[in-house]
This record gives structure tokens, sequence and C-alpha cells, in this order.
């Protein structure tokens, strides 16, 4: 019996001796021929499908037949008639086919806010953008408030009250809470706890007060996931006073981050965001640029913008801090850092900040202890900074009147002193720490009710169940991370029942849910106090038309270091064996985005991951461990035990840590969030919420495919993205290696005689890599999700991608750069289209015309930058209904929602630029720069994309262009694209010997 | 190889026929569908429908001489021209015919809050972008698109709307703007007026040949 190597052979050998006809026959025997096919099945297993469904001619000429004829008889067919549906009362203000914009708020979790400018189509709210009038936002949003209108329109939200399970109508439930309001009255709030996330809304706080003088037995108690507990207490501890502090990147010229990611964890990171790009733009080489020290235990984005980086395990944060106050003499202490690598750093740093004093920062990370707060307190105290680079206002959550968190509350309810449990906008029983039975305890509550947004895990193990509001429905107030109100404004009627927290307060304490505006008005009312009622209408339109109430930034504290502040400096040694980070999740925040296909879909900033986490480990520990990625490994920390799947980082990533987001692992989401991931909240004890130390992990079988978009982030030798260090620039050194010149073409020269010239240019060294862009061109542009499958395939739809790139000499060095379509003055996909549905417009853009495209791919096949994309299969749920596919609702009705076999990619907004367009035409002059701003552009948080008419000089596009820094992508190619870019800047100091010894 | 006849004599002309047929079939079956694409059957030029309220635009535009911009309130401002809420109704009709039978569904309208259901007799494609505004301050007359409608009992679309039509005007502009005043239903164009269309058309600006370009309707 030969083995099916050898019959394979026998036939090659036969093949290659036949010729001619003979050759075909051979052909056909070899085919019909069991024995070959066993063979071929036996060592090629994974195409062992080819083999068993075989199509033979007579099969194929029909497929074609009837393909050619069904195509045809397609054409066959009338557009259907259509609908023309008034209002039969017109809204005041609205005009058809003009969209609206309303000033309102979103907050990421729950507390600190950013101002919005939510665009409401025919009533329909289909985009957000920020709002630049506010101080949190300038203009950017973040990922969460770019979903927001596809959350709004979840077919999948809780629609309608239901008591366990079964649908009830709402009067039951206030026939209910009636019944449970008389028990409690009685007994002066007795046994009744409220439970919400935290909160800085006004409203609520004022509310709360009253619940607590009207019912002194009530209990309040907060639940946040991701909160900033340690922050406060550590100014508590080193100024006496619970406190916030908020920083000034524009007037810092030196800053050191001690695993402190500001711009994306923290509160304000999207106005940290731009003050830091801001602080190092550097269009001309006389500009100064900032440095940015970094010290981060695991992988973050303020650690791929550093200039200095360093990997340390979380616990040794707090030496690093005392070691740094130690060269800085803000504490005595003869120890030195036993790492020489960290020495070197932290000598660095401590001579940049002594020579930058009152222009320098010095900041740590939320999740660090309080110990390592109150160090790095009394650092810039000692520095001068405070009042300069930071200041401290009240915090901005006000937790002081709750009655602790959900570990005061289980206490609370194991002792059986809670009888009505209201828990609102939070979803405990997912998010409870590992080592807190809520969930069992709750079972025990006499009367649990739960509000929220969906039918979620604790709705589940709820008695009753409310639909919550909305943030787009209902109206509220909120504050952001410097204190500055907002008020909540609806932009849409409730779609379904339900009530608004403010309502659910009113509701406890008198029976009645009452109206929403009228509640937040009463507080405004009483705090503005105004004289006249005329004014405080004034104020409150005033404020309604901003998005900001005026004047209602905290103010600063002036606070001199408590006197015994050294008394809560620990001295504490770097754990041993593994640690355990627990972070939050740059697409589901702490899960409770975990239904938008938007939002599971955006590559996740460095890893590039997509639908689900992953426990991300050092490529040193990988090999200790010896697994690939997407290998089940078992995590064993404080007695409790996860399986996850592992995502090896890069050589810079510190070798000890482990990494795992919280968010997934959800088990009553909805369709698209459930099972997605592993949830982290199963190994998060209450003790230490952030950080597990003597984590075991070992590897056990299991595999799961992780969905990365990014597969490679080496540059194999060609310069995508450019860096170029600050010495270089300032000496006079070029990013571009053409000096300029236009190289040579073998393509034709084009005319090009349009009234404008549109271009984009893109900062790398502002661009943080936080992915707002993708995810904000996604809902402007109708661009839908595919699902993991294929994005696993590589099927992803996003127009604009953000590669993270390895560079400097070690490749240890990371460069963010996001890529859109070039629009290529030569493109060289119209060259091969054969249908002419890519095609240049005289203003310079590459148009895709979706009604010519025929699916040939060829395009997609020659463009040197892949940023084209094909609708494989029938995304947006044309045909049939798909359950990632968007709501129409959400969809842009100035964008074409492209169907399956139809090639799509970036246009810069044309529908941007067509509405200014039209409106320029119509009052007779030119377009203004203001009036086109892509929505990439118009999301980012540090202006790291700017977009502009090249025709006209005083743009400033122009003023980047002509910086030393700027490159083109491929400029080799000939291509001449209209996005073009400006290299990164390393600032690195430049090592002396006398630094180092000093 | 058997010497078996596998043909009778009767399938060469079967054949031939076969070969020779297929050409003209080829032809018509396309000159069938070239035709079929272009006909009204496809087009629904001229075609009335049936509409919960068969409004007039002969009576009311015709007869009366209501402006276009009493109902169709946006048509200088944005890309949809509108159309009247049921309240624009009823400010002559709560008032005028108050009896009529033909009139209880917009009475209805008006008392129950549900909106009149219109069948759409001017229809784009999804994919193209018209913008009624720019039309407008161009000096387009209403009637170039839509005909005479102050002669029109019922509503019918009066050209074809397909692309070669529209394309028809994008190519020559001239002789189709400038109109005085475009809501006049017997609204002309400058250059019938005897005026100088081409001086219109640069004064206010765009290169001719951007408005055959995709992108000014398609996105």
């Amino acid at each position: 019996m030969p083995t099916p190597v050898e019959i394979i052979q026998a036939w090659r050998e036969r093949l290659a001796r036949a010729e001619g006809a003979a050759y075909c026959d051979a052909l056909q025997e070899a085919a019909g021929d069991r024995v070959l096919c066993g063979a071929l099945q036996e060592v090629m297993p994974e195409l062992a499908h080819v083999w068993q469904r075989r199509i033979d001619r007579r099969r194929l000429l029909q497929l074609l037949g009837a393909s050619l004829a069904m195509s045809g008889a397609a054409g066959c067919s009338r557009a259907p008639r259509e609908k023309l549906v008034p209002y039969t009362a017109m809204p005041e203000g609205l005009v058809p086919g003009i969209p609206q914009t309303w000033a309102t708020a979103l907050s990421r979790g729950g507390s600190y806010a950013h101002g919005v400018l939510v665009k409401t189509h025919m009533g329909r709210p289909i985009k957000v953008e920020g709002n630049p009038r506010h101080p949190a936002s300038r203009g950017a949003s973040d990922a969460f408030s770019q979903a927001a209108p596809l959350e709004l329109f979840d077919p999948e939200r809780s629609r309608a009250c239901t008591r366990r399970g079964a649908i009830v109508s709402s009067s039951a439930v206030l026939r209910a809470l009636a019944a449970v309001r008389d028990r409690w009255s009685a007994r002066a709030g007795r046994g009744l706890a409220v439970l919400t996330g935290s909160t800085s809304s006004p409203t609520l706080q004022r509310q709360v007060h009253a619940l607590k003088s009207q019912l002194p037995e009530a209990r309040w108690y907060v639940h946040e996931p991701i909160d900033r507990s340690s922050v406060i207490e550590g100014a508590a501890l080193a100024f006496g006073r619970p406190a916030e502090p908020i920083y000034d990147f524009t007037r810092a010229r030196v800053v050191v981050a001690l695993d402190a990611d500001f711009l994306d964890a923290m509160p304000g990171h999207l106005s940290y965001a731009r003050a830091f790009a801001d602080a190092r733009r550097a269009l001309d080489r006389h500009d100064s640029v900032n440095r940015l020290y970094a010290a981060q235990s695991t992988a973050t984005l303020v650690g791929a913008r550093a200039d200095h980086r360093l990997s340390v395990k979380a616990t040794q944060v707090n030496g690093l801090a005392r070691r740094l106050a130690v060269l800085l003499g803000v504490i005595d202490d003869g120890t030195s850092s036993h790492d020489q690598e960290h020495e070197r750093w932290l000598r660095l740093a401590a001579a940049d900040l002594q020579a930058h004093q009152g222009e320098a920062l010095v900041l740590c990370g939320d999740h660090q202890p309080a110990a390592v707060h109150v160090l790095v307190h009394a650092i810039n105290e000692k520095l001068g900074n405070f009042g300069r680079t930071i200041r401290l206002i009240d915090p901005v959550a006000d937790a002081s009147r709750s009655n602790g968190d959900l570990r005061a509350l289980c206490a609370r309810m194991a002792g059986g002193a809670v009888d009505a449990l209201f828990m609102l906008d939070v979803n405990p029983v997912y998010s409870a720490q590992a080592d807190l039975p809520f969930a069992e305890l709750l079972s025990r509550v006499p009367f649990a009710l739960h509000s929220g947004l969906y039918q979620d895990e604790t709705a589940g193990a709820s008695e009753w169940h409310v639909p919550a509001q909305h943030a787009f429905e209902t109206w509220s107030d909120v504050r952001a991370f410097d204190g500055s109100a907002s008020i909540v404004q609806p932009v849409i009627a409730p779609l379904y029942p339900g009530w608004s927290l403010p309502q659910w307060l009113a509701l406890i304490m008198k029976g009645e849910p009452g109206d929403a505006m009228g509640i937040v008005r009463g507080t405004w009312r009483a705090l503005w106090a105004p004289a006249r009622d005329r004014d405080f209408e004034r104020r409150w339109h005033e404020s309604l038309a901003s998005g900001v109430v005026d004047k209602s930034q905290s103010a600063s504290l002036t606070t001199a270091l408590d006197r015994n502040w050294q008394a809560h400096v620990q001295r504490s040694v770097p754990s041993e064996g593994l640690e355990l980070r627990f972070t939050a999740d740059a697409s589901v925040w702490d899960g409770r985005y975990a239904n938008s296909a938007w939002l599971q879909e955006l590559p996740r900033p460095l890893t590039s991951l997509t639908w689900g986490n992953a426990l991300l480990i050092s490529s040193a520990l990988a090999r200790e461990l010896r697994v690939v990625n997407g290998d089940h490994v078992s995590v064993e920390h404080a007695g409790h035990e996860l399986t996850a799947p592992v995502w090896i980082m890069p050589t810079d990533y510190p070798r000890h840590t482990l990494t795992l987001a919280l968010g997934y692992g959800r088990t009553r989401a909805g369709e698209i969030g459930t099972d997605v991931g592993v949830s982290a909240y199963r190994l998060r004890t209450s003790a230490a919420p952030w950080l597990g130390t003597n984590v075991k992990v070992r590897a056990v079988e299991g595999h799961s495919a992780l969905a990365a978009v990014q597969l490679h982030h080496e540059m194999h030798g060609r310069d995508l993205a450019r860096q170029m260090t600050l010495d270089g620039f300032t000496a006079g050194a070029r990013a571009s290696h053409s000096e300029g010149n236009r190289l040579p073409s073998l393509y034709p020269e084009i005319d090009r005689h349009g009234r404008y010239a549109w271009g984009m240019t893109i900062d790398l060294n502002a661009c943080i890599g936080c992915g707002v862009c993708t995810i904000a061109c996604q809902a402007e542009n109708n661009i839908p999700a595919v699902g993991k499958a294929q994005v696993l395939l590589g099927r992803e739809m996003h127009w604009i991608r953000v590669d993270s790139n390895r560079v400097g000499d070690r490749g240890e060095e990371t460069v963010f750069q996001p890529v859109p379509c070039m629009q290529c003055e030569r493109a060289p996909c119209e060259y091969v289209c054969p249908v002419e549905a890519s095609v240049h417009d005289s203003e310079g853009l590459n148009v895709q015309v979706y009604n010519r495209c025929i699916g040939t791919r060829d395009c997609s096949q020659n463009c040197p930058y892949k940023v084209r994309r094909f609708n494989w299969l029938d995304y947006n749920g044309y045909e049939r209904e798909q359950p990632l596919a968007a709501p129409a609702a959400v969809m842009n009705p100035d964008v074409t929602v492209r169907s399956r076999g139809v090639m799509e990619k970036c246009t810069y907004c044309v529908q941007r630029i067509s509405r200014a367009r039209i409106q320029s035409k119509i009052e007779e002059r030119t377009i203004r720069e203001e009036e086109v701003i892509p929505a990439c552009a118009a999301a980012c948080p540090s202006h790291a994309i700017v977009f502009g008419d090249l025709l006209q000089s005083d743009q400033e596009i122009h003023r980047w262009r002509g910086s030393a820094r700027h490159y083109v992508l491929l400029e080799e190619l000939g291509t001449r694209p209209r996005t073009t870019y400006l290299a990164a800047l390393r600032n690195s100091k430049p090592l002396d010997d006398e630094t180092l010894k000093s | 190889m058997s010497s078996r006849q596998l043909f009778r004599p009767r399938a060469n002309t079967v054949s031939r026929i076969v070969v020779y047929g297929s050409v003209p079939l080829c032809l018509v079956a396309a000159a069938w569908s070239i035709a079929l694409a272009r006909s009204s059957w496809r087009t629904q030029q001229d075609r009335f429908v049936q509409q919960p309220v068969p409004f007039s635009h002969e009576h009311h535009v015709g007869g009366l001489g209501i402006d276009c911009r009493y109902c169709h309130t946006s048509v200088e401002t944005s890309a949809f021209a509108g159309m009247p809420p049921t309240q624009t109704c009823m400010t002559c009709h709560s008032q005028l015919w108050r009896q009529a039978d033909m009139l209880e569904p917009v009475r209805r309208s008006a008392r129950t809050g549900q909106p009149l259901r219109w069948t759409r007799v001017n229809d784009l494609p999804d994919f193209v972008y018209f913008n009624h505004s720019v039309h407008i301050h161009r000096g387009v007359p209403c009637s170039t698109c839509h005909g005479r409608v102050d002669r029109m009992p019922l509503m019918r679309q009066a050209r074809s709307l397909a692309m070669q039509w529209c394309l028809g005007c994008h190519e020559h502009p001239s002789p189709h703007i400038g109109a005085a005043n475009p809501f006049d239903p017997a609204a002309r164009p400058a250059m019938a007026l005897g005026k100088h269309p081409r001086a219109v058309l640069d004064s206010r600006g765009d290169p001719l040949p951007r408005l055959l370009e995709c992108s000014i309707c398609h996105r």
C-alpha cells in the first residue's frame, strides 16, 4: 500500500510526462481518481472541503447561466412607490432636510461629562460632535459618544417594565412601589437603600440631600467599577481635605507621568490630549516642545507617546515616586533605586524637573494607591507647580453623603437590614467584585428593583425591572472634570416607558415621578438664586444653548500640604511574582457599552483587538508558558480562577505584568455583547480593585481566535510612519526624502481645474492613537460592523484605520498613524477599474460611484495604501435582517447605504463638502475653512487631522504643509496623495554624564 | 467509435435556425430591454397614483394662484422642498369646504394627529442627492422638472427623471437657468427671454464641467 505522498508523487510524474491532449486527459482522469483524492485529503485536511463539495463542469455552467439571467432579471423592476409623510403640525424651527444641532452632555462611565452637540435629522439623533465651547470637550469627543446614537436606537434596549421577567404595566410598578413606600415611610426610611453609580449631577446631589433629611434612616450607596477614590483619598491625606487635581498641560514643559494615562483613562482626557498635543505641535523648528517621561505598568497611550519610557510593575511606582522625591529633595531617604535603568530614568527626569520648576508636572494614575498620590502632591508642591500647571478643586462626583460602596451595601444586606433596594443605572450583579456575594444577597431582599437601559444581569436577578431613559431622552445635569456644569436636555422623546434618575429619586421620596425638567430647573433656580424670574429664564436658555453653564467651573482650592503628610508616605516593597492589572476597556468601559457593534469592532488602541478582551502578557512570559496568541491560560488570584486567551505584547511591555480589561464576559448584555471575551470582575477583589499581586498563571488546553486588525507592527525597513528627533528637527532636518521636489512619473499629467483642491494633513506627533476618528467616520458614513468572524477574515469596513508602527533603532517606540484614503492625484485604483466606478473629480476627490461598482476588487488590489473596503456580504441588512446591522433610524440620510458587492472608501466626507458647496453657491461666496470638517478631524481629541482647500493660502493646512516635518506616504510610488503626514517628534533629553552622576 | 448515426437529418435545420436565429434574437432582446428601461412603465412618467386626498395643483396653483412656497416651504433653503403639514391645509380648510367628504382625511388627520400618507410622485433613487435650493437659486424654474403643475388636476411625474435627462441640463445648463421668478408656473429661463445666460452662469461661478462630475449628485 503506497503512502499518500507516494500516490501524489506518482501522479505528478505522470502529469509531467504528458503533453497536449494527453495532458488534458490525464488531468481529467486525475480529477476522477478516488485514490488520488483520498490521498490529497489526507495530506491537506484543511482543503478537504474542496474535494468533498465537488462542482462539475455542467453544474458550473448552470450556475454561470443562472446568475447571468438573474442579474438581468434584477434590472427588470421598478422602484417601489414610496410614501411621503408630512407632519400634522410642523415643529418650530425645523426645516426638513436640514439637520438641527442641540447642545447637551454625555459622560463616560457615570460622572465626568464632556459637552456634545447632537445632530438630529427630522428628529432623529444621528451624529454626535464635541462641543467647542465645553472645556472638557473643546470640540472633540470620545468613542462612547460617537456610539451613543446607536445605543439610543439599539433594538435590544429594555422596552417594558417586568416583574420576574414577565411584562407588567408601569402602573403596576407604581402600585407595588406605593405599598413598600408605606412601610419605609413609617420607619423614617429604615430598610430603604438606593444604589447608583457615582454622580456629579447637582440635581441628584440635591435630591439625595433631600432624601436623607426626609428619611434619615435611608441609605445611599455608590457603586462605580471605575472610580477615582484613591485620587480623592490621596488629596485628603496630603491636604487634609478631599480634592481632585486638574492639570494644565499647555504650561507644562516637562511632564512626568507615573503610570498615569492622562490621554485616555483620566477624566478630562479629551482636553488634556488637546493641550498636550498643542504643547508639542512644533510646525516650525523654533517652536518649543514639551518632554514626557512615562513610567507604565501596562501598555498605555501615554507610554507610547513618551520621550522617555520606563516599563515597571505597578507596585514599583511607589518606589519611583519616592526616589524622585528624594532626588528633588522633597523627602530625605538614603535609599537609591537598585535598578540601573530606573535610576537613570529617574535622574534624567529629576534633573529636567529641577530645571523647569513651575513649568513641570508630575502626575500618577488613578489606580495607584493614595500614598503615591501624596508623594506626587508633595513633589508638585516642592516644584512650585500648584497654581501653574496643576490646581486642586473639590471632588466633582461628591460621594460624601453616600453610605459607602458596594461592600458596605453587601454588609448591610447580609445583616438583613435592607427591605427595599433600588438599583438605578447600575449593574452590580455583573460588576461586583469577586469576593462580594451580591447576587446571592440580592435574592434575599424582599423588594428589589432595577432600572437600566438593558435587561442585563441585574435585571435578571431582580424582581422588578423598569427601563431607564437614555441620555438623549431625558432632562438631567452633570459636571465635567473641572466642575463645569452642563444641563442635559432631551433631543428625542423617550422611545420606551421609564423614568430618569431624578424622577426615580422623586418617586422614592414623593411617590410620583414628577416632571424631569421641572426637577432640574428647581435645582438651578436654587443654585442661581435669581432676583427675578426673567433672569432665571435667560440663564437657563443660555446654558441650554451653549451646552455649558457659564462660570460654573470649580474654584481652585488654596490649601497647603498637611503638616503630617509624610506620615502617609509608605515604604512599600514591590511585590514578587506576577501582577495583574485591571484596566477600563477602550470600547466597553466597565461593560456598560458591551452591546454596541460599533464599539466592539473598534480596534483597541495598541493591540488592535476587536470583539473581546485578552490577557496581555509579555513576550518573555509567553515563551516561559509556551503559549502563542489566543492560547488559553488559567489565571489565579486571591482564590479566584479564570481562563482567558493571551495576547502577547511587544518587548517593552512590563515583563511581570498581566493586563486584563474589564467589561467583557457579559451574560445578559444582548445579542451583540453577550459572551464576548472574559469577565475580569471574576478575579477582581474589593481589597485591591486595580491590582492583583502574587498571581499564578499556567497554560491550559484551549485556543480562541482573536480578531486583531493589525497583524504586525513592524515596517520592514519602509519609512511609513516617520519620526524625527527634536535635535534633528531643530537643526533643520526634513522628514521628506524628496526634498520637496516632485518625483518623475510615468503617469500622464492630469489637468485639474477645480475651484477647490481639497487636502488633508495628519500630524503623527499629535496623534495619540485613541481611534476616535475610526468610529466617528463609521457613524458619519453609515459604515457597517461586520462581526468577529468577518474581522478574522480581514473584512472589517473602517474607512480610516489607526496603525501603530514600531519605530526607533530597536523598534521600541510606537508611532500611531491614521490611514484614510490618500485621494491620490494619480490614483492607481482608477486606472484598473473596468467600469469607471473609481473616478476623480475636479476638486481632487477620488470618488467611488457605488452604483457603477460591479465588485471586481481590482481597485483594492492596486491600492498601495489598502484603504478600500469591500462589502463581501450584506452587512447593512439591505436584503435580509442582520443582527449587527445598525437600525435604519441611525443612518445618516446624506450618505448612501452600500449594498453587498460594492467597494467603498473614504471620500473626505463628500456629503459635508457638498452641503457647504451648495450653501456657498446660494450665498455666492467661497467655502470657508471652518465649514468643511470631515468627521475624523472633528472628533479628534488632539487636533491631529487638518483639512482644507489647498488653493486658499490662508488656511491652516498650508502652515502644516510648510513644516519640515511634512512628508508623503509612499511618495516614491508617484501617486501624489492629497492626504499627507507630519512626522512625529521624539524629544529625548540628551544623555550627559553630569546628570547621571549628580 | 461506432458508426451509428447520432443525429437525424432534421438536426441540421434546427441547428441552423438556432445559430442564425440567435443573432436577431439577441438584437431584439437588447432593443427590448433598452426600450423597457426608457419606457414610462419603468420611469413611471405620466402615471397617476391614488392619493388619500385627490389634491389638485390645477385648482390651487392655476386657479387660486397660491405660490409654491406656501406649501413647499423649504424649497429655497433645503434639499427637500417640504411637504405641507396638515395644519397648512387647515389654514384654509378650517373655513372653506368644511363639510366636503373629499377633505375628510385632512380633517381626521388634524383631529387625531395622524399624518396624511401621500404617495411620492417625483421620486429619485436613494443614491441621488438632488438639492432643490441650489437649483432654485440658479433660477431653474420649478416647471423644468415638475412640468406645468398648474395644469395638473392630479399630480403626475412630468419628466422621466432618468439620469440621462438630468445630464441634459447639466451638460448645457445655460438654456435652463436664470429665470426671474422660478416659482411662476409659466416661468421661462433667461435665454428664452433673450438675456445672456452665459453671463448669468459666469458671474455666479462654477466652471461648467464640474456639473458633470459624479460627486455632484452621488455620495
